[in-house]
């Protein structure tokens, strides 16, 4: 049985690609085998997330124009056995995913026994971003605390229900995890950010997780590796909890308190 | 900062300014989004049965869909001019999601 995850937000720039790269990772490091693609037609970045930009000979509009095979265009991850990549075309033509092709693709993939499927979704309410939540069983809602995001949020919710195909063929509503990302425990404490309750409150969908704001996630970036793979970092350890809690294991939030830096480390100016 | 708002008194966090304008802007979208066709015929029906009885400026009458727990409620509000000052408030419970 395969389950189709669409990482989605409405708003850019809160974190869809690094969670998608690191979700997929933690599903793939639990030996599960995933294939994460990237729906950001002309705005490809989940390939440089994934570090495999360089490997990148067919893309995910050339599979649908069947102008390659889905073998061949997708490009297996340097660091999990059972994780797969399909890269989003550069094309400029908005067109380029068509729904059928899509559909086409995922049932391949169902054929060749892939247990989970995690569609990166590009910003907006665009088609790209329809053909992203069309086949998704379950969102990954990702959310910062901060008020475009939270309204962003809220409008995808209303779409996900509306446009996705399994609401829409009554199969059930798509089932929804709200995933916090960038969350500052200080700055929640000072009363400068909204609480991760409080968001939740205001959204209304269950919370399968807190990524704290950290500088870990730009050094991921910068050398392409999922952010999963930072060993030691509260950042990698809380995408773990989101990937067991996601496989229905229960976890208690980590890194939402703020501890106030002892005297030690404020004298040597730790933050 | 701290010490200024220690002698001032403190103004509200600006999280909760955020919470509680997104709490108001969100009621209100949700309703647009889910709201049904019926309300604007309802409303104009409603503005005519009353207009009967009482004079009554016709955007004085306000239809709106809330959701409480698990009922769909039309909350319909009427302001009555002059005599019976205060508005007059009917509550219907329609219909189960």
């Amino acid at each position: 049985m395969t389950r189709i995850i669409v990482v989605t937000s409405g708003k850019g720039g809160v974190g869809k690609t690094t969670t998608s790269a690191a979700f997929a990772s933690g599903l793939a490091m639990c030996g599960f085998k995933t294939a994460v693609i990237d729906f950001d037609v002309g705005l490809r970045n989940l390939d440089l997330i994934m570090g495999c930009e360089r490997r990148v000979v067919y893309d995910f509009v050339n599979v649908i124009n069947k102008e390659a095979t889905l073998n061949q265009g997708l490009i297996k991850d340097k660091h999990c056995d059972s994780l797969f990549v399909l890269p989003a075309s550069q094309t400029r033509d908005k067109d380029a995913l068509t729904e059928e092709g899509v559909e086409r693709v995922i049932e391949e993939l169902k054929a060749m026994a892939f247990e989970y499927i995690v569609c990166d979704s590009p910003a907006g309410i665009e088609t790209g971003a329809l053909m992203a939540l069309r086949f998704a069983d379950e969102a990954l809602v990702v959310t910062n605390p901060e008020v475009s995001s939270v309204r962003d949020s809220d409008r995808i919710l209303g779409i996900l229900q509306a446009k996705s195909k399994r609401a829409q063929d009554g199969r059930g509503p798509v089932k929804e995890h709200l995933l916090l990302t960038r969350y500052s425990p200080k700055r929640v404490n000072d009363g400068e950010m909204l609480s991760y309750k409080d968001v939740q409150e205001i959204l209304r969908i269950p919370l399968i997780g807190v990524i704290p704001e950290s500088e870990a996630v730009l050094q991921a970036s910068n050398k392409g590796t999922p952010a999963v793979h930072l060993q030691g970092t509260n950042v990698a350890e809380a995408y773990l909890d989101v990937v067991a809690r996601f496989l229905g294991e229960e976890r208690q939030m980590r890194f939402v308190d703020y501890q106030k830096p002892g005297l030690f480390k404020r004298l040597l100016g730790g933050r | 900062m701290s010490l200024l708002s220690l002698l001032f008194g403190n103004k509200p966090k600006s999280a909760e300014v955020a919470k509680e304008r997104l709490q108001i802007i969100l009621a209100r979208e949700r309703t647009g989004r889910s709201a049904p066709d019926f309300l604007p015929a309802l409303q104009k029906d409603l503005v005519e049965v009353i207009l009967r009885y009482v004079t009554i400026n016709p955007e004085d009458i306000k239809v709106a869909l809330e959701r409480q727990d698990n009922y769909d409620v039309i909350d319909v509000n009427i302001v009555v001019p002059d005599i019976p000052a205060r508005p007059v408030s009917l509550h219907s419970v329609v219909r189960t999601p």
